[in-house]
C-alpha cells in the first residue's frame, strides 16, 4: 500500500477537488493520499466530494492554522 | 497520459464528473469521431465535441458558406461568406481548442469514398440533410461494424438514434429512401434555426457517452421531438429480421447509389 501526498492550499474551488481526483487516479485500489488543504470551503466540500464518488475518508486532523490533513483511501 | 496544468483546468467540470472523471477524460481525448456536413447539426455537434477536447475531428462538406446557412449554422460566422465550410470549421475548432486535431475532406461523401475516410474513426456523426447520404452512411457503417448517431430536423421537429453494431439500423425502420420530392428538404420546408443546437448538441452528447462507456445511448430506439409542442418522445424498435442490410437474408451487400437531390450538388 502506497501513500502519496497532496498539498491543496493553494487552490480554489472546483480546483482543489479536481487535484484530489487527479492524484487519487494514480493510485492503486487501497493506497493512501494524505490531503493538505485549508479550512472553508476545501474542507467542507473536498472530504464530502470524495466520499460521494466512492472513496474513503478516513481521517480529517488539524495540523496548525488553518490546515487540515484528510486521509483519503482509494 | 498525463494532463498539462491548463488541461486540467481546461476539462475540470468533466474531471469533477463521476461518470467522467480522470478516465472519461482521457477517453475523449483519445476518441476520433467523423462529422459528415459541417451545417446546423454538425455546427454545433463540432464545437461541443472540440470543447470537450475530442483527440480527433474529422469534417467532410463540398460546400462553401452561404448567407442563408448563418440563421442556424453557427460555426460559420458573415465574414466566412463563400468560404469552404469545412475550412470555416477548422478554423473556429483551433481557436476553441488546439489540443484537437481536425482533419477536413472538403468532398462528397460517396460510395467511392466513404469506407476509406470512415476508417479511420470510432464513430461517425450524420448531420447531413439529405436521404441517400443518410442511406449511405447507414449502408457503409452497417457493413464496416462501425457506430454512427443519426440526426434529422425539419420544420420544428427533430429526431436521433444512436448505431452500435449488432443492434437495430436506419433501414430496419426505413426500408429505402422515399422517392425525391416526397419529403421536402430545410431549403423548401424551413427550420427554426435554435432546433439544428437541440439537435445537434444531443448528437454530440451521445458521441461524449459512447466514448466514456456511460449511461444508455439512444439504441434501438429513436428520441423525437416537436418545439412547438416542446414534448420529447423515446420509440423502442428493434432490429428487423427482414432489413435489407441486416437482417437474416441481407440483399443489400455492396453500397448503393441514390442521386442526391439538384439543389445539394449545385456546388
Amino acid at each position: 500500500m502506497a501513500t502519496k501526498q497532496l498539498d491543496i492550499t493553494k487552490e480554489h474551488c472546483p480546483m482543489t477537488f479536481v487535484k484530489t481526483k487527479i492524484e487519487l487516479s494514480k493510485l492503486n485500489e487501497g493506497d493512501i493520499l494524505e490531503v493538505l488543504l485549508t479550512e472553508g470551503e476545501p474542507l467542507e466540500n473536498v472530504p464530502k466530494s470524495a466520499k460521494e464518488q466512492g472513496y474513503k475518508v478516513l481521517n480529517i486532523q488539524h495540523i496548525k492554522d488553518s490546515i487540515h490533513k484528510i486521509t483519503i483511501e482509494k | 497520459m498525463d494532463f498539462t496544468e491548463s488541461q486540467i483546468e481546461r476539462y475540470s467540470r468533466h474531471i469533477i464528473l463521476q461518470d467522467v472523471g480522470v478516465e472519461g477524460q482521457q477517453k475523449i481525448m483519445e476518441g476520433k469521431v467523423l462529422i459528415v456536413g459541417a451545417g446546423g447539426l454538425g455546427s454545433p455537434a463540432s464545437l461541443y465535441l472540440a470543447a470537450a477536447g475530442v483527440g480527433t475531428i474529422g469534417i467532410i462538406d463540398h460546400d462553401v458558406v452561404d448567407l442563408t446557412n448563418l440563421q442556424r449554422q453557427v460555426i460559420h460566422y458573415t465574414a466566412d461568406v463563400n468560404k469552404s465550410k469545412v475550412d470555416s470549421a477548422r478554423d473556429k475548432i483551433r481557436q476553441l481548442n488546439h489540443d484537437v486535431k481536425v482533419v477536413a475532406y472538403q468532398d462528397l461523401l460517396s460510395s467511392d469514398n466513404i469506407f476509406d475516410i470512415i476508417k479511420e474513426y470510432d464513430i461517425i456523426l450524420d448531420g447531413t440533410d439529405n436521404f441517400p447520404t443518410k442511406f449511405l452512411i447507414n449502408d457503409a457503417c452497417v457493413l464496416s461494424c462501425k457506430a454512427f448517431s443519426h440526426g434529422g430536423i425539419l420544420r420544428f421537429e427533430g429526431q436521433t438514434f444512436t448505431y452500435i453494431p449488432e443492434h437495430a439500423c436506419y433501414r430496419c425502420i426505413f426500408n429505402s429512401p422515399p422517392p425525391p420530392n416526397a419529403v421536402p428538404t430545410c431549403s423548401q420546408a424551413g427550420v427554426l434555426g435554435s432546433i439544428a443546437g437541440m439537435l445537434g448538441t444531443i448528437q454530440a452528447t451521445e458521441i461524449l457517452k459512447f466514448f466514456i462507456g456511460r449511461g444508455q445511448l439512444l439504441t434501438d430506439r429513436m428520441l423525437t421531438f416537436n418545439a412547438l409542442s416542446m414534448e420529447f418522445r423515446n420509440i423502442s424498435f428493434s432490429k428487423n429480421k427482414n432489413c435489407p442490410i441486416c437482417g437474416e437474408h441481407p440483399t443489400i451487400t455492396k453500397l448503393q447509389t441514390y442521386e442526391l437531390p439538384v439543389c445539394e450538388i449545385k456546388h
